[in-house]
C-alpha cells in the first residue's frame, strides 16, 4: 500500500485571515523571528495498490478539481513510501 | 499489534469470584459494588462493571437529587397541557391545533471547561438528540452560560471557545439560537456553566417513547460510527486487557460532527413520518450501555445484542469500551422485522450507516454477546432505573445568617443627578448588564424562517404553524446571587423572571424545564441549597400552574472546597395563539405613554447595583409575590391579545434604569421619564423589586389599558413618554444621549474579547 | 411558474427559500442533490446551509453533486439560477460565477441585519429593485469573504456585474465590499446575504426587502415565456 500526500495552500496573493491570526498568536506568546504564517490543508490518500504513474495521475486530477479550488488555491503532491 | 488477553465473560466471572476489580477507580462506593454482586449473584464482568459504574454515576442516576426531585411530581399543578411528563427524554406539552412541543435544558459544564469548543458543541448536539428522540423536529436552541470574571485570562480562553462551539454546531445544524444568558461571576472561574436548551415540535400522534417492545423486533444502531470518544472510565478497564500506554491515548473529549447530526435529524424525521420506528433512544452519556438498558428497561421484555456487529471507527476498541463510548451523533431504534428493509432504505438515502445489532427478547434480561460469548447478562431495570438513591445529609450553613445580615442598606448610595447618571452608565457597561451581541451575533437566529423574536428580546418567540400563526415563547433565567442569599426564594425568583419574560412577549406560560447547577452533594451546605431550591421551585410551579416537564441536575460544580453560586436555571415555555400579536421590547412610536407596572420597594440584596458599585453580596434577595407575577402575566397576555401595548420589557437585573435604556436603545428612539412623587430617584431607577414591567401604550388605548389594571387592582404608574429625541431624559435627575448609552452598553465585550 | 429549490445533505435554508417562492406567488419544487433531473422547473435556487458540513471547502462537494451538472447546463442555456450563501459558494465552485469565498476577516460567524446596495437591477433576480436601492436582509456566514484577483474584480466592475455591495459596514472583509455578483448574461446571481429570510413582516428582521428577488424571477420567467 502506498500513500499520496496532497498539500493545498491559498495562493500567495490571497489574504489568509487564519494564517494571520496564527501569526498574531505567535507574537503574543513570544515566539520570535516569525515573518509570516500561512495555513493550509494536507490530505493523506492511501491507495489500494502501488503509486504508479497512472494512479498518481488520477490523484493529480482529483487534487486539481476536488481537493483544491484553482481560483484561490495551489496544491503540491508527493508520494510517500512506507519506510 | 496488541492482542486481547482474555475476554471477561459471565462464565469466567462465575468461576473467578475473588478476582479484584477496579470499582473504586470507576467511582463506585464499596457498598454499591457489593450491591451489584448481590444483584447478579456473582461478581460482575468487566463490561457489566463498566455499565453499572456509569449508569449509577451521579450524572446518569440522579442518586443524590432523586429524593428531592420527586416534589416536582408530587406538587405538580393540574395541567391539561402535559402530554408526557418527567422521566422520558423530555416532557411534551400540548399547544393546540394538534401540535405538541417538547423542550428541555441540560448541562455540559465540565467538558466545556476542559475543551470549550467541543464541550459546548457536543452539549448542543446532545440536547438536540434528546428532543429528536421524542419524535419531534428540533426547531430552536438557547444557551444559558456562566463564566468567571470577564477579564480573567481563563475566561478569555473559555468564553470564545464555548461561544464558537455553540455557534459552530448549532449554525451548521440549522437551528436558530433564540435566547439564553451570559453571566459572569468569580465563582464560575474554573467551573463555567454551559447549559443548552432545545425546543422541538411534533403532531400529537408522532410522540415517540424510548422503549423496546415486541419479541423479535430488531435493535438498530445508526448514525456515526463508534469510536474511542469520551470513554474515560472504561479506559481503566481497558488497561487491564491492553498495555497501559495505549489506553492513555483514548481521548476523554468527545468531538461533534454537526453535519452528521443534521443528516441524522432529517433521516429520523423521515423514519418517524413513515412510521418505521417503534422505539427510539439517543446515545449520550454511557453510550450503548445507557441506550440498551433504558430501552429494555422501559419495554416489556428483554434484549439480546451481538456487540461485534457495532460499526467501529477504531477497530481496536474492547467490548467494554464499545459499551461505554460516547461517540456523538448516534441513535438506537427498535424496528419490526417487516419494516426493516424500508428502514434501511431511508437510512441509505441519507447515507447514514446502520447496523442491526440485536433484537428484543422475552427473557426480561439484557444479554450482550461478543463473538458468541456472553459478557453482559443483567436485569436492565437494575442498571437503568433501580440504582442507588441517597438521602444525603443537609444542613443550613453556619454562614447563612451572617450573609443575610450583611444588608446592602448601609452601602453609600448615589444621590446627585451626576452620581446617578454615572451609576446608570457604569451599570449599563458592567459585564452582566452590557450588550451580549458579541456572543449572540455568532449564532444564526434566522434559519428555518420562523423566528419572531430573538435575543436581546425578553424571550425567544417562534412561529410553529404558518397558517394560524400559532407559536411559542421560551425564556431561561437563573440568578445565582439571589439563590446564594436565600436558595428557596432564589429558585422561585428564577422561575418568576423566566415566567415574566415569556408573558412580556404576550405568551401564556405553560410549562417549565430546569437545569439545577450546584456544588458537591457531599457537602451538607450545598445539599441544603439544593434541597431548598427544589422545594422553592416546586412550590412556585404549583402556584403559577406551570409543571416541571423535565430537566437535568448538574452537581459537583466546584473548585476544591469552593462551590459555585447555586444556580438553578429555569426555562419557561409559553404559547401565543398568533405570533403577529407578539410584543417586542423596544420603544418605537414617539408619543406613546410609558407605564411602570408593579410595586417598587427598596430592594438591593443581591442586586447588580450592590455588586457593580460595591462588590457586595449580602442581605435578602428581592421578595417574591407569585400572585402578583400571575396577575402581571395576565395583564400582559391580555394586552397583547387586545393590542393595548406596543412594547413591553421586564424589569429585573439593574432595575427600571436598565429596562428603560434597553427599550430606548432597541430602535434608537428616546424617552422623557419622571420619577413618581415621593419616590427616591435611586430606588426608582435601580431597585430590583420583582413582578414589574415597563410598557409603552398608544394614547388611543391608554384608557382601556389603565382600566384593565385598575380592575385587576394592579399597580400601574405613568412614568413617561416615548419620543424620538435620541435622549433618555429622567427629568430633573439625569439625561443621557442614545449614542452615549449605546457606547456604554455595546463596547464592553468587544473591548475584552476582540483585544 | 415552477422554481426548484435544491436540497443537499446539510442544506439548511431550503424550506425558507421554498416559502419565499410561494409567498412571491410561485410554485416551489423540491430538487434532490442525487437526482440529475430538474423536473421541468423554470428556475433554480441553491439555498444556504453547510452542504456536506462545508468540510472540504464551502460548497465544494455540493458542486460535484449530480443535480449540479443539470443546473450548470441549464444555467448556460439561460435558466435563472440564484445562489444564496452556501449556494453562492456552490456557484463559484462550479465556476458559473467568478471568485471564491474564504473565512471572514474576523474569523467568526456573523449574523446581522445587513444593509445592501443593489448595484445591478437588470438581472433575472433583481429587476424588481431600483438601481442604487438600499435594502436590509439578514447575513449569516463564517466563510463569506469574497475574493478574486484584481483583473477579475476590475472586469466585474467594468461590466456592471457586481450585483450587490455591503452598505456601510463590511461584515466579512469581502474585497470591494462585494456582497453578490452576476454572470454576464444576468441569469445567474449569487450573494452571501439571505433575501429569503426577509419576506414576511412578523418573522426574521421584520423587513420584506428580500421578496423582490422572487417576484423578479417570476416576472423574468413570464417575460421569457412571452418572448
Amino acid at each position: 500500500m502506498s500513500r499520496v500526500v496532497v498539500d493545498v495552500m491559498l495562493k500567495p496573493e490571497i489574504l489568509d485571515p487564519q494564517g494571520k491570526a496564527v501569526h498574531g498568536a505567535f507574537d503574543r506568546l513570544g515566539f520570535d523571528g516569525v515573518a509570516s504564517v500561512r495555513q493550509g490543508k494536507r490530505f493523506e490518500i492511501e491507495l489500494t495498490g502501488d503509486a504508479g504513474p497512472e494512479a498518481v495521475a488520477e490523484i493529480e486530477r482529483a487534487a486539481s478539481t476536488l481537493l483544491s479550488n484553482p481560483v484561490i488555491e495551489d496544491y503540491t503532491l508527493h508520494v510517500e513510501t512506507e519506510a | 499489534m496488541t492482542t486481547h488477553r482474555e475476554l471477561d465473560t459471565t462464565d469466567a466471572a462465575a468461576k473467578t469470584p475473588d478476582q479484584a476489580q477496579p470499582w473504586d477507580e470507576l467511582g463506585l462506593k464499596e457498598h454499591e459494588y457489593t450491591r451489584i454482586r448481590d444483584i447478579l449473584g456473582r461478581r460482575p464482568t468487566n463490561s457489566e462493571l463498566a455499565m453499572y459504574s456509569v449508569m449509577w454515576s451521579e450524572h446518569c442516576s440522579y442518586k443524590s437529587s432523586k429524593a428531592h426531585l420527586r416534589q416536582f411530581g408530587q406538587k405538580a399543578p393540574a395541567s391539561d397541557a402535559l402530554l408526557v411528563g418527567m422521566g422520558e427524554n423530555a416532557g411534551v406539552v400540548d399547544i393546540g391545533n394538534g401540535l405538541a412541543v417538547t423542550f428541555k435544558v441540560e448541562s455540559h459544564n465540565h467538558p466545556s471547561y476542559v475543551e470549550p469548543y467541543q464541550g459546548a458543541a457536543t452539549g448542543v448536539g446532545g440536547i438536540v438528540r434528546d428532543i429528536l428522540a421524542m419524535g419531534a423536529r428540533p426547531v430552536a436552541v438557547m444557551d444559558p452560560l456562566r463564566f468567571g470574571p470577564m477579564d480573567a485570562d481563563d475566561t478569555k480562553r473559555v468564553l470564545p471557545g464555548v461561544v464558537a462551539g455553540v455557534g459552530g454546531y448549532g449554525n451548521c445544524l440549522g437551528l436558530p439560537n433564540i435566547g439564553g444568558e451570559v453571566v459572569f461571576d468569580p465563582s464560575y472561574a474554573a467551573n463555567p456553566l454551559v447549559n443548552a436548551l432545545c425546543v422541538g415540535v411534533m403532531r400529537h400522534e408522532d410522540i415517540h417513547l424510548a422503549s423496546a417492545s415486541g419479541v423479535g423486533n430488531k435493535v438498530v444502531l445508526f448514525g456515526a460510527r463508534t469510536g474511542g470518544d469520551g470513554i474515560g472510565g472504561a479506559s481503566i478497564l481497558a488497561s487491564e486487557s491492553f498495555d497501559d500506554s495505549k489506553s492513555s491515548k483514548r481521548p476523554s473529549v468527545q468531538v461533534g460532527d454537526p453535519f452528521m447530526e443534521k443528516v441524522l435529524i432529517e433521516c429520523c424525521l423521515e423514519l418517524f413520518e413513515r412510521r418505521l420506528v417503534d422505539g427510539i433512544q439517543d446515545l449520550g452519556a454511557a453510550g450503548i450501555s445507557c441506550a440498551t438498558s433504558e430501552l429494555a428497561s422501559n419495554g416489556d421484555g428483554g434484549m439480546h445484542v451481538d456487540l461485534e456487529t457495532v460499526l467501529l471507527r477504531d477497530p481496536t476498541l474492547t467490548p467494554g469500551e464499545i459499551l461505554m463510548s460516547e461517540s456523538q451523533e448516534r441513535m438506537m431504534g427498535v424496528v419490526t422485522p417487516e419494516n426493516l428493509d424500508a428502514f434501511l432504505a431511508v437510512t441509505g438515502k441519507w447515507d447514514v450507516e446502520t447496523a442491526v445489532i440485536g433484537e428484543v427478547t422475552g427473557t426480561g434480561r439484557l444479554v450482550i454477546d461478543w463473538h458468541g460469548e456472553t459478557i453482559v447478562d443483567v436485569d436492565p431495570r437494575t442498571v437503568a432505573h433501580e440504582g442507588p438513591v441517597y438521602e444525603r445529609p443537609y444542613a443550613r450553613p453556619a454562614w447563612q445568617d451572617e450573609l443575610q445580615a450583611a444588608s446592602p442598606s448601609a452601602l453609600p448610595r448615589p444621590s446627585t443627578g451626576a452620581e446617578l447618571r454615572d451609576t446608570l452608565l457604569r451599570m449599563l457597561a458592567s459585564p452582566n448588564l452590557a450588550s451580549k451581541a458579541w456572543v449572540t451575533d455568532q449564532y444564526d437566529r434566522y434559519v428555518l424562517g420562523n423566528t419572531v423574536l430573538a435575543q436581546p428580546e425578553d424571550a425567544g418567540v417562534l412561529r410553529l404553524d404558518e397558517s394560524s400563526g400559532l407559536g411559542v415563547a421560551v425564556s431561561t433565567d437563573g440568578n445565582g446571587r439571589y439563590t446564594k442569599l436565600d436558595p428557596y426564594t432564589g429558585a422561585q425568583l428564577a422561575l418568576a423572571e423566566a415566567y415574566r419574560n415569556v408573558a412580556t412577549t404576550g405568551a401564556r406560560p405553560l410549562a417549565v424545564t430546569d437545569c439545577l447547577n450546584f456544588g458537591s452533594p457531599e457537602d451538607p451546605a450545598v445539599m441544603w441549597q439544593f434541597a431548598e431550591a427544589v422545594r422553592g421551585l416546586a412550590d412556585a410551579c404549583q402556584v403559577l400552574g406551570t409543571p416541571v416537564t423535565g430537566g437535568n441536575v448538574s452537581l459537583y460544580n466546584q473548585t476544591g472546597e469552593a462551590a459555585i453560586l447555586p444556580t438553578p436555571v429555569v426555562g419557561v415555555l409559553g404559547v401565543l395563539d398568533d405570533v403577529g400579536r407578539r410584543i417586542p421590547q423596544g420603544f418605537r412610536e414617539p408619543g406613546q405613554v410609558i407605564y411602570l407596572l408593579g410595586e417598587t420597594g427598596d430592594e438591593f440584596g443581591g442586586s447588580e447595583w450592590a455588586w457593580v458599585t460595591h462588590g457586595h453580596l449580602g442581605g435578602m434577595p428581592p421578595s417574591v409575590d407569585l400572585d402578583a407575577e400571575r396577575e402581571l402575566a395576565e395583564i400582559l397576555v391580555n394586552a397583547s391579545r387586545d393590542g393595548l401595548v406596543d412594547a413591553a420589557h421586564d424589569v429585573s437585573d439593574g432595575g427600571v434604569a436598565q429596562a428603560l435604556a434597553e427599550a430606548v436603545l432597541r430602535h434608537g428612539t428616546g424617552a422623557r421619564v419622571w420619577v413618581p412623587d415621593g419616590v427616591d430617584p435611586f430606588v426608582f431607577l435601580f431597585s430590583e423589586s420583582q413582578a414589574r414591567a415597563i410598557v409603552s401604550v398608544p394614547r388611543s388605548e391608554e384608557v382601556r389599558f389603565t382600566d384593565m389594571c385598575t380592575a385587576r387592582r394592579f399597580g400601574h404608574q405613568r412614568i413617561g413618554v416615548v419620543d424620538d429625541g435620541g435622549v433618555l431624559d429622567v427629568q430633573n435627575v439625569l439625561a443621557v444621549g442614545v449614542d452615549e448609552l449605546r457606547n456604554a452598553h455595546e463596547s464592553t465585550l468587544p473591548a475584552v474579547f476582540d483585544a | 411558474m415552477r422554481i426548484g429549490v435544491v436540497t443537499f445533505p446539510g442544506s439548511l435554508d431550503d424550506r425558507d427559500a421554498a416559502r419565499a417562492v410561494r409567498l412571491a406567488g410561485g410554485d416551489a419544487v423540491e430538487l434532490w442533490h442525487a437526482d440529475a433531473d430538474l423536473h421541468g422547473v423554470d428556475a433554480v435556487v441553491l439555498p444556504g446551509g453547510f452542504s456536506y458540513g462545508d468540510y472540504l471547502r464551502a460548497g465544494a462537494i455540493a458542486g460535484m453533486a449530480p443535480v449540479m451538472r443539470a443546473v450548470v447546463d441549464a444555467a448556460r442555456g439561460g435558466m435563472p439560477v440564484l445562489g444564496i450563501c452556501n449556494g453562492f459558494q456552490v456557484l463559484c465552485e462550479t465556476h458559473l460565477l467568478p471568485g471564491a469565498m474564504i473565512r471572514n476577516d474576523r474569523l467568526r460567524f456573523v449574523c446581522r441585519d445587513q444593509p445592501l446596495r443593489v448595484e445591478n437591477a437588470d438581472t433575472a433576480w433583481t429587476s424588481a429593485y431600483e438601481p442604487g436601492e438600499r435594502i436590509v436582509v439578514p447575513l449569516k456566514n463564517i466563510d463569506g469573504c469574497y475574493v478574486a484577483d484584481e483583473r477579475t474584480l476590475d472586469q466585474l466592475e467594468g461590466e456592471g456585474r457586481v450585483a450587490f455591495r455591503y452598505d456601510g459596514h463590511n461584515p466579512n472583509g469581502s474585497l470591494r465590499d462585494i456582497a453578490g455578483v452576476t454572470n454576464a448574461a444576468g441569469n445567474v446571481v449569487g450573494l452571501m446575504p439571505h433575501p429569503e429570510h426577509a419576506v414576511e413582516p412578523t418573522v426574521g428582521p421584520g423587513s420584506t426587502d428580500g421578496l423582490g428577488f422572487f417576484t423578479s424571477v417570476l416576472e423574468t420567467i413570464e417575460g421569457m415565456a412571452r418572448a
